[in-house]
């Protein structure tokens, strides 16, 4: 049973109606990311009514997040996203369903989450994570309602849903493909002011709100953007771009192996790595070291982790692994590990990816003169 | 003939302005070879273009008063 006295203010809008309150109440909707527009939005679906809400979230509370994100407050730094805008929801409204995801979305798990809701909110804050969303969601046939800020600007659209002529843009029909590695600007680099991701998450709440009780003119296929230092907006017109409809993976296996780390790689430098870069470099976790050498092919590792790809089955392996922060490709001296490079490079040219310079030989060469100088030193 | 430009984002932050207006120009590819002689950091950005708030994706003719915007891809949340 629906609360009415609860939604009374928006049931007697003669568009809305306790028809619109019932359909609120039937949705399924996930939000993916719970940060400066995840939270605003959650706040005004969670208050309007809408049945059952999903969260992803991977990311704690951090002091930085405070001025935006506005479900949290100082007690919840160092604590999940989703766990404490789940509690937090709860207490606005119990009547709804909260779902939290305390995960970082990939494409080993987007198709399984999404597929359990009707409309998604991309609320993310990374290139990798809204191609992703776009994509799935393009798979899966779920409307998308986007939303983006930088600065003093956000950008509001609706992919993946039929115009009165049955057309469904996406993401990609804008946007191909993810801009280049050094030119990728984000709100840690460049800011926001706190009140933009606040309009464009409740801009994007209300397009939902639309869609599923069908009132009003929704940005089907369109995207706006808002200066909110000016006052202006600018509506965009998106059509289907025949060539972007070819880079969505076609299938869910296609899905499953496309790597979107890759795809919008963070960083662009230098390929080959020294004996004492590699050294420090090995000494922060998110980092992911590859062998390329065939099994069995001695010297043995065991100074560090690493995962075993041999070049021979390269190509078919290196699509379906989940990296961690850039990678490095050794082999004995460096030119396998290069060629390891050279084929990820052709493929996504933004990803961070290097050869150890040397290889392992070499490496282990360089780490022995070191033990035999500290020797001598001592004698 | 003369048409606008409208810039978003990082690209009016490039160009130093949300508006200005260019001249003789035949088609949305002059345009773009035009705009990154003007500013050679737009060669670096990718953005979409929009030509009278449609989005173009192969090179479109360009008439008097056309109004042409350029989008830049935002990731920020």
């Amino acid at each position: 049973m629906i609360n009415k006295e609860r939604y009374q203010r928006q049931i007697i809008l003669k568009e809305f109606g306790e028809a619109g309150q019932q359909k609120l109440r039937n949705a399924r909707l996930l939000i993916v990311g719970a940060g400066g527009l995840g939270c605003p939005a959650l706040q005004y679906l969670v208050s309007s009514g809408v049945g059952a809400i999903g969260i992803v979230d991977f990311d704690v509370v951090d002091l930085t997040n405070l001025h935006r994100q506005i479900l949290y407050t100082v007690d919840d730094i160092g604590k999940p996203k989703a766990i404490v805008a789940e509690a937090k929801l709860k207490l606005l409204n119990s009547e709804i369903k909260i779902t939290p995801y305390n995960l970082k979305l990939d494409n080993q798990n987007a198709l399984s989450i999404i597929s359990n809701y009707d409309l998604v909110i991309d609320g993310s804050d990374n290139f990798t994570t809204r191609y992703l969303v776009n994509d799935a969601c393009v798979l899966l046939n779920k409307p998308l309602v986007y939303g983006a800020v930088l600065r003093f600007e956000g950008q509001v659209g609706v992919f993946n849903l039929a115009d009165k002529n049955g057309i469904k843009a996406n993401y990609r029909d804008l946007f191909p493909n993810p801009p280049d590695s050094d030119s990728i600007l984000s709100c840690n680099e460049i800011g926001v002011l706190g009140v933009v991701p606040g309009v464009i998450g409740i801009m994007q709440a209300t397009e939902a709100i639309k869609i599923i009780t069908g009132i009003g003119e929704v940005l089907v296929n369109q995207i706006v953007t808002c200066n909110l230092l000016t006052n202006s907006s600018f509506k965009f017109n998106i059509s289907i771009n025949v060539n972007s409809t070819l880079l969505i993976p076609k299938n869910e296996t296609e899905f499953l192996n496309f790597n979107y780390k890759f795809f919008c790689g963070t960083n662009n430098m230098d390929h080959e790595i020294t004996y004492a870069a590699f050294d420090k470099l090995k000494s922060t976790s998110s980092f992911t070291i590859i062998d390329v050498r065939e099994f069995n092919e001695l010297p043995e590792v065991n100074e560090f982790k690493f995962l075993h790809i041999p070049l021979s089955d390269f190509e078919n392996k290196i699509l379906a692994i989940d990296i961690i922060g850039p990678i490095v490709f050794y082999c004995q001296t460096g030119k396998r590990s290069s060629i390891a490079v050279d084929i990820i490079k052709n493929k996504f040219s933004n990803c961070e990816v290097y050869s150890l310079r040397g290889g392992i030989l070499g490496w282990k060469n360089y780490h022995n003169k070191i033990i035999i100088k500290n020797d001598r030193k001592e004698n | 003939m003369e048409i606008k430009i409208l810039a978003f984002g990082e690209i009016a932050e490039v160009i130093g302005n949300s508006e200005m207006k260019i001249n003789d120009l035949k088609n949305t590819n002059e345009l773009n070879v035009k705009l990154i002689e003007l500013y050679p950091a737009l060669a670096s950005i990718k953005f979409a273009m929009a030509v009278n708030q449609k989005v173009v994706q192969s090179i479109t003719m360009l008439n008097n008063a056309d109004v042409v915007a350029l989008l830049p891809p935002f990731s920020g949340g």
